[in-house]
């Protein structure tokens, strides 16, 4: 990466508060930040959600929510104030110099003005005009390898797909050659193949354009690829900063060091050890913080933590730190033991057996096959991760498990043994209640009206078909069981943090005993404490209970942590099925191999990457032969579009859907050893 | 479970920053602060405590004939004017809000009770049900109230009891139509899923899951729907229908007395009118009001 040339400051923060008005009161989101971007550089902002990252974002094009204010310190903007600009120097500051790019593209763009003509706008506010305006928008289209601008120029935000409209509005970002870009979670929503082209994209960008990079993520890997200096905000304070190699190597913070170990690394997995989690919470915003804002939840904490508010140490090479034991930050306690119950391992018939599963939805006349001819089969106790880009298959074969989607005619769904109705209504009580789902988005799948007590009542009875003294009893081993108390019992799911309200999700499926559950990306709405706290909670219950999981998720290491078996899906089809660590190890089929490739990796052994071009086919007009071919970076010949390969077992119990050999796709893969997640 | 695998401290009881009121409770902190929801509360207050308590204090009784004084313009002794059985406008406007109050609202009940479960039965079950009923409502909807209402009246004969359910029935249709795009976005999320993974029947899906979610549009539209109703209420018995003489009621004493306007007697018909029209703002200013609470 190149190093900064100049030596001015892309951008300073000193000393910068910012708080936010709720309730007549003003609370602190920002206390005193310092923080410098040299020209040139990238540097990233991470920290769970609530900790400012996107306050700092806004702060420095003043663009806060009305009820948010600067409430001291500055913000210079390559050495200009940006607090003393009037109304016309900061439209102009904003237009020229700085530039953001949102999560979510889809809101960013508008979604009734077609592409070319709002990417024409802007060079028309710069004074170009007509067909020169019209050349610059395609060129910015090309530089953000959009391979066909002209037709892209000519289609509204919502013919394109997730990533296409985020290059669209990186492109608009950089439309006005930006001194400084502000990147806020710019890839969070989307699948990890298209992140890795989006991050792939700005990482070749940095090397074009001289602009800096303020680059927020809670991901902590994608920050590690991307940027050169981190800094870690724990309740709107800087708690440490660093270059990036030493923060996430050596961490000097124990709120780093916690986050970094919440994280399924180096391919761990539930048997071998329980993820670490960060007890308690972040404080409220606004909240008066005596001593050490972390000290609440750090084992290291003594009684100076708590009375004296630690100064920002300078550790050397520009490393800060907002601990007093910075040297001893390492030594931090786990604060979930690692130990895991032995898990025998089981030879019982499986639990679940799916042979030729299929469903084919009507899509204007045109048969839209969503899962294609689909055969797995479970153990109890085991866990079948299933991954793919969305667009897969993925949901809608859970659907077809739970009963709430009726399957073509044709395939077989078997519970231990007994064929399960297609349909939930023709499905019998005890077939109900064994086969049940914990949603993504817990605001969904709880109902907004109801207490937590009515909820998980109200499940004992028609699940568990408890009543009475026997249901209270009940309800409270399951509210132990998942870790919330009494106390949480009378509120309703509004007044619960993102993972307790999962905890009720997950107490909700397992009220009535279940054999199979099916998680569909259930902590992909969580931070990753939280998530690390979910995921052994799963775990846990699993090793007791025996039941078994289908877990959805796009997070192929949190996949990997659960799973005991992957079934890899695309357009529908099972191309590679298996156990775990066959699957992940490899060799593996080419889509498992550029999936993998895919996901950001913390420790920056990069090695030649595999990136898939384009998007993924419509189901409704699926390629023909091998329905991978299009993008497949393997791909063979003639016979790859015209025969469709058959899964073939490469070794016992793991099967591939490929035409190359298993013993050639080993040949192949094995000098690349691509590093697990 | 062992005491080793539980989290070093218990979960606090909630996220310290969610806000500490109830959802009901910021609607009802909105409403307190809208200034259009207070003003039209207390033009609404001020005619239901006139209809409860007004013929303990108008100066004269309402229905008492003075012929000797009919006619009489707006004085001291008759702040309103008397009408042409010399009965006092001002008493007959106070005490007048007593039957068009009971009425309206009581329509407006019926309209939201029928409406909602109409609304939820086709928004839940979709399909062929709703196709039909949809259309249905749709071609009852374009007929006017007041030719529906004038052929119940004539088929069933006019009493406040038709008034009421014609009423009632022929703003049903708005009602279901507004729950009906309620439910439709609400059976998509995956509580109504879970439901069905429970085998909840579809009653208890409707009425226990999803009714609660659906309330406030539910309640945006009642208040909408009352300020029609006192209109509709009062156009009837302007035409002779429903509320029957010698009820003091505004339509009815506009609809006797409209005719001496050209005689130059303006006091008899414009009081009466002021008073629906103040009582029809006041509840579309509440209505607004309610809107405006859960939408913000």
């Amino acid at each position: 990466m190149t190093e900064p040339s100049h030596a001015a400051n892309a951008l300073e923060l000193k000393d910068l508060s910012v708080a936010y008005r709720v309730g007549r009161r003003n609370r602190a989101v920002l206390r005193n930040v310092n923080l410098t971007i040299k020209a040139g550089e990238a540097y990233g902002l991470v920290g769970e959600s609530g900790c400012g990252k996107s306050t700092v974002a806004l702060s420095v094009v003043r663009y806060l929510p009305r009820n948010g204010s600067i409430t001291g310190g500055s913000i210079a903007l390559d050495g200009q104030d940006v607090m003393k600009l009037d109304s016309e120097a900061l439209r102009r500051a904003r237009a020229d110099s700085v530039s953001m790019v949102y999560q979510d593209p889809g809101k960013a763009l508008n979604p009734s003005l077609r592409i070319g003509r709002q990417l024409t706008e802007i060079f028309e506010l710069a004074g170009i005009t007509g067909q020169a305006a019209t050349d610059k928008a395609t060129a910015m289209l090309n530089r953000v390898r959009i391979s066909d601008p002209v037709s892209v120029m000519q289609r509204y935000p919502h013919q394109l797909s997730g990533g296409m409209q985020q290059r669209v509005a990186i492109a608009m970002a950089l439309a006005n050659d930006p001194s400084m870009l502000i990147l806020d979670e710019p890839t969070t929503g989307l699948d990890a193949t298209v992140e890795a082209e989006v991050l792939d994209l700005i990482g070749q960008l940095r090397c074009e354009l001289s602009a800096s990079i303020l680059f927020i993520s809670h991901n902590l890997a994608v920050v590690s690829n991307m940027c050169d200096r981190v800094g870690v905000l724990y309740a709107g304070m800087l708690v440490e900063e660093g270059s990036t190699k030493d923060v996430f190597n050596d961490p000097r913070h124990p709120y780093t060091v916690a986050l970094l170990r919440c994280l399924p690394r180096g391919g761990q997995r539930k048997d071998q050890g329980r993820l670490d989690t960060i007890p308690g919470f972040l404080p409220g915003i606004g909240a008066t913080i005596v001593g050490c804002a972390f000290a609440d939840r750090c084992a290291l904490a003594t009684e100076r933590c708590r009375t004296e508010p630690p100064p920002l140490y300078e550790l050397g090479d520009g490393r800060l730190s907002r601990c007093h034991y910075h040297d001893n930050a390492q030594s931090l306690p786990r604060a979930t033991p690692a130990d895991v119950p032995a898990v025998a391992p089981k030879h019982a018939p499986p639990v679940l057996q799916v042979e030729g599963l299929n469903k084919t939805y009507g899509s204007h006349g045109h048969p839209l096959r969503a899962v294609k001819d689909v055969s797995v089969s479970l153990r109890p106790g085991e866990t079948l991760g299933l991954v793919g880009e969305s667009g897969s298959g993925k949901t809608t074969f859970a659907r077809l498990l739970l009963g709430l989607v009726a399957p073509d005619d044709g395939g077989s769904i078997e519970l231990e043994g007994k064929k399960l109705a297609p349909r939930l209504a023709s499905r019998s009580e005890d077939q109900v209640k064994a086969v049940q789902i914990v949603f993504q988005n817990p605001d969904s799948a709880l109902n907004r009206s109801h207490s937590i007590r009515h909820i998980l009542s109200r499940a004992l009875k028609r699940l568990g078909g408890l009543s009475g003294k026997t249901l209270d009893t009940r309800l409270e081993e399951l509210v132990r069981s998942v870790r919330l108390t009494d106390r949480h019992l009378a509120v309703k799911p509004r007044q619960l943090s993102g993972g307790l309200k999962q905890r009720v999700a997950i107490a909700r499926a397992f009220a009535g005993d279940p054999r199979i559950v099916v998680c569909d990306e259930p902590t992909s709405a969580l931070d990753v404490s939280v998530q690390a706290a979910i995921l052994n909670l799963l775990a846990d219950l699993q090793s007791r209970q025996d039941v078994s999981y289908i877990f959805i998720s796009h997070d192929l290491g949190v996949v990997r942590y659960l799973s005991d078996k992957i079934a890899v899906l695309y357009l529908g089809r099972i191309m590679e099925f298996g156990p775990s660590e066959a699957v992940f190890s490899g060799p593996h089929h080419p889509y498992t191999e550029a999936l993998l490739s895919a996901v950001p990796k913390l420790d920056r052994t990069e090695s030649s990457r595999i990136r898939l071009d384009g998007e993924i086919p419509s189901a409704a007009n699926p390629p023909t032969g091998c329905v991978f071919h299009t993008r497949c970076p393997r791909k063979i010949g003639a016979i790859c579009e015209t025969q469709e390969p058959q899964l073939t077992e490469a070794q016992p119990g793991h099967t591939i859907r490929c035409h190359i050999p298993y013993a050639e796709l080993a040949k192949l893969q094995r000098p690349r050893a691509v590093e697990p997640a | 479970m062992s005491a080793t695998d539980t989290p070093a401290s218990p979960p606090a009881p909630a996220a310290p920053d969610t806000a500490s009121r109830s959802p009901w409770g910021e609607v009802l902190h909105s409403l307190l602060r809208s200034g259009t929801f207070l003003t039209g509360l207390f033009i609404l207050l001020f005619w239901v405590v006139c209809a409860l308590f007004g013929q303990y204090f108008v100066p004269y009784d309402p229905l008492a004939s003075d012929i000797i004084n009919a006619l009489t313009p707006p004085a001291a002794d008759h702040w309103f004017g008397t009408d042409q059985l010399g009965r006092d406008v001002f008493s007959r406007v106070i005490v007048g809000s007593r039957d068009i109050l009971t009425v309206a609202p009581l329509a407006t009940i019926l309209a939201t009770i029928a409406g909602t479960a109409l609304g939820l039965l086709i928004g839940y079950f979709r399909g062929i049900v709703d196709d039909i009923v949809s259309r249905v409502l749709e071609a009852f909807m374009a007929i006017p109230v007041v030719i529906i209402a004038l052929l119940a009246i004539v088929a069933l004969g006019t009493s406040k009891i038709t008034v009421i359910v014609v009423i009632g029935l022929s703003f049903a249709p708005i009602i279901a139509r507004t729950v009906r795009s309620a439910v439709l976005a609400e059976r998509e999320l995956d509580y109504v899923a879970a439901a069905k993974l429970r085998h909840e029947g579809a009653l208890h899906t409707m009425f226990v899951e999803i009714l609660p979610n659906v309330i406030p549009p539910i309640l945006v539209e009642t208040t909408v729907r009352l300020g029609y109703a006192i209109f509709a209420v009062a156009t009837l018995s302007f035409m002779g229908f429903g509320i029957q003489p010698p009820s003091p009621d505004w339509g009815l004493s506009i609809s006797s007395n409209y005719g001496m306007i050209g005689g130059g007697f303006w006091w008899t018909v414009l009081f009466d009118a002021l008073a629906i029209a103040s009582l029809v703002i006041g509840v579309n200013l509440v209505a607004d009001g309610v809107h405006g609470a859960f939408n913000d």
